[in-house]
């Protein structure tokens, strides 16, 4: 069957089992666009408000669903626009394919019109790219870039794609079988390493699990629950790995790093053996490295060998998905029956809960103005803990990793590597597109939400019902914490002055806005917020938070875990 | 410690670009670098010269083996290898100097390959060491230009960088 590209790459994606791509329209990618008016058949596409929108919408929907999210754009300041979203993915290892139209292969490199080197401007923040010079080489290429973003450690692809590619002719069959001579991942986990390991895990008396994004995107949690449960230990999650293993099990400790619980840091300094498990040891989780964990042993699980060893020296690498690793080491406990002396374990656990017993995510609840640890905490409740929650960067973000718990990956959807401003409310429309009925909650400060809040009419036109909740304390929360805490308390433009009225202005998008100013009456209006009544409704809750509130506990920059400031 | 990282690459527009650019986007840095086919041709043959401790060194080739384009990689520097490098040195050569410096180039096993009434450009191949040991022994004053190829090697006896 002959086909031109642009009919090719919207039948591939078909054949791909591709449902959703997000994108904007522009010259170099009209023909795709075309394509897709004429050709598509169950492929929907959501036109999306600003590029950066399209690839955050992917990008939530990659991370809520496991699947790769997919984003479409034309050439020049379209895919200028599409990089921080990349970027985001990339530190993520979110699996993303993003297709970016290009001008005709005779005008590159002659500064065309809305002409940019695409290639090279994302070279260095995706798993690896491509421009299609051929339309022979496009179907290959397109199963390529699937292949390449969903594999090994995932991440995001760009397929650049020049207009007379587009339209060139060529037949056309879905190629169900790639394989790249220089990419082959690593599928299983070597045995002996994973005996050795395990030795190691039954011998340490202060034992600590460790677990990241990795145990979520690798579909790992079920496996990591069971070898916790197996072998008692105290577990803790990063940023990312939230949701991998319940908040709710005894067990957990809570997240780690800079704003992680008191239990949780103390456990890892104060460990002989750290059990890291899809996690890559990343500054605001380690603290000052010369001074973390000093008498840990480390043993490592990732899918990626350049993770083994970067930041912190592993005794036993084992490199392989880990999935597959966790259920071998499970299997091996259940058959040996071995498990770590229990007057040891004990010992362990009633130093840890002693730790706990401080109790360091406690604030003051008392006074006029509304905590925003308490407006999150509310939301919990009403949405039972089980709503999917995206959230910006700062403190707001903070405050819902400590005060949601998550009982279930891919609840939590968060930018942790990049901390993208701008991350929450795209995302959050890729995570309701994937799961119409779910409850999806946008947790945003009024500094983030301005950086996409072109987006509210995106909502509007596709009926995302999603659920923002704002927490508006006029700063630039985690900015200005920093400079009360390092820089004197000069707040230098971290102060958000004439913000605009949202109540208004969600309103004027067709959206339904509440102020909630009012701790006493607070509770009741997020209920409202959430009830039946606006199943159906966006809703944009703007919460006028205590100006003054910080995020504890804290590690100041250069310090230890065990160098906390808690209140 | 300097390290010889050689590999295979892809033969295609953008696979040197994706290996420099780590190097610079991660801050290691690249001493001399040489690209060119190998008689298999969908494959470029690269070679590098960088330094750094083991573990940097070790983190290098992991990032490289994470490139999509770079079919295979090996620091030659781990192990027994033979490695070459050559240089084009032009000197100003007059008077008792033109004798010198044919001299000092039979002493490196250097050729003179190219003549004027003032200049010689000597040609040298060897380790980077002795290349630079020649530009040692030559007082500066004379030297008009220098080009080096940049290092290239293969792993001695039996082992090879092959598919």
């Amino acid at each position: 069957m002959e086909l031109t590209g642009a009919q090719i790459l919207i039948h591939y994606l078909e054949d791909e089992g591709v449902e959703l791509i997000w994108g904007y329209p522009g010259g170099a990618a009209l023909p795709i666009y075309d394509a897709l008016d004429t050709d598509a058949k169950k492929l929907k596409h959501v036109l999306v408000r600003h590029e950066q929108a399209a690839v955050h919408a992917a990008d939530g929907f990659a991370r809520s669903t496991g699947l790769p999210g997919v984003a479409l754009v034309t050439s020049g300041p379209g895919a200028t626009n599409t990089v921080t979203g990349i970027a985001t993915a990339y530190m993520d290892s979110i699996p993303m394919v993003v297709i970016t139209g290009q001008v005709a292969t005779a005008m590159i490199g002659l500064d065309a019109f809305q002409e940019i080197d695409t290639v090279g401007i994302t070279r260095p923040i995706v798993k690896h790219n491509f421009l299609v010079k051929d339309v022979k080489d496009l179907a290959i290429t397109l199963k390529k870039a699937f292949y390449i973003a969903t594999t090994g450690r995932p991440g995001p692809v760009v397929v650049d794609l020049p207009k007379d590619v587009q339209n060139a002719l060529c037949d056309y069959q879905y190629p169900k079988e790639v394989s790249l001579r220089s990419y082959q991942p690593i599928v299983k986990g070597h045995s002996g390493q994973i005996k050795k390991a395990l030795d190691m895990m039954l011998a340490a008396k202060q034992p600590i699990i460790y677990t990241g994004g990795g145990v979520v995107l690798g579909g790992a949690s079920a496996d990591l629950t069971e070898l916790a449960h197996q072998l008692g230990f105290p577990v803790t999650n990063t940023l990312m790995g939230l949701g991998g293993f319940p908040a709710s099990d005894k067990q957990f400790v809570g997240m780690l790093g800079m704003h992680g619980t008191y239990e949780a840091n103390l456990s890892m300094h104060n460990s002989d053996l750290i059990i890291a498990i899809g996690a890559r040891f990343d500054d605001r989780v380690t603290g000052n490295l010369e001074k973390f964990c000093p008498d840990a042993k480390v043993i490592h699980i990732d899918i990626d060998p350049a993770s083994i060893s970067k930041n912190v020296a592993v005794d036993i690498p084992i490199v392989g998905p880990v999935k597959q690793v966790l259920a071998e080491m499970n299997q091996l406990l259940k058959k040996t029956g071995i498990k770590m002396d229990d007057e040891v374990l004990q010992a362990w656990w009633s130093q840890i809960e002693a730790w706990r017993a401080t109790d360091c995510l406690r604030y003051d609840q008392l006074g006029h103005k509304i905590k925003p640890q308490a407006a999150v905490e509310a939301v919990w409740r009403i949405t039972e803990g089980d709503a999917y929650v995206t959230s910006d960067v700062g403190q707001h973000q903070m405050f819902t990793a400590q005060y949601y718990p998550f009982d279930k990956p891919r609840r939590w959807i968060n930018s942790g590597g990049l901390g993208t401003m701008g991350f929450g409310l795209p995302a959050a429309m890729g995570v309701q597109a994937a799961f119409p009925e779910e409850t999806v909650v946008c947790v945003t400060g009024e500094g983030s939400i301005q950086m996409n809040i072109q987006e509210l009419s995106t909502c509007l036109q596709y009926g995302l019902p999603i659920k923002v909740l704002c927490l508006n304390n006029g700063f630039l929360g985690m900015v200005r914490q920093w400079q009360e805490f390092f820089y004197d308390r000069r707040y230098s433009m971290s102060y958000m002055d004439s913000l605009p009225d949202f109540v208004k202005l969600v309103e004027a998008y067709g959206h339904v806005g509440i102020r909630i100013d009012n701790p006493e009456t607070m509770e009741q209006q997020l209920e409202e917020a959430f009830s039946e009544k606006y199943k159906n409704r966006f809703v944009f809750i703007d919460v006028i938070t205590d100006q003054q509130e910080n995020v504890y506990p804290m590690i100041p920059a250069g310090a230890g875990l065990d160098e906390m400031i808690l209140v | 410690m300097k390290h010889i990282i050689s590999m295979l690459i892809e033969n295609e527009s953008g696979a040197l670009s994706r290996v420099s650019g780590l190097f610079s986007a991660r801050g290691y840095n690249i001493h001399a670098l040489t690209v060119a086919p190998t008689n298999d041709e969908t494959l470029s043959r690269l070679t590098l010269v960088t330094s750094g401790t083991n573990q940097q060194v070790e983190q290098i080739v992991k990032h490289l083996n994470r490139l999509i384009d770079v079919v295979k990689v090996v620091d030659i520097t781990e192990g027994e290898h033979i490695e070459r490098e050559l240089m084009l040195v032009k000197l100003k050569a007059t008077g008792v100097m033109r004798e010198e410096i044919k001299r000092l180039a039979d002493i490196f096993r250097g050729t003179i390959v190219d003549v004027t009434s003032t200049i010689y450009t000597v040609q040298l191949v060897g380790e980077i060491q002795k290349l630079d040991a020649f530009i040692d022994a030559i007082d500066d004053a004379l030297i008009v230009e220098i080009v080096r190829s940049g290092a290239v090697g293969l792993m001695r006896g039996e082992k090879s960088l092959h598919l």
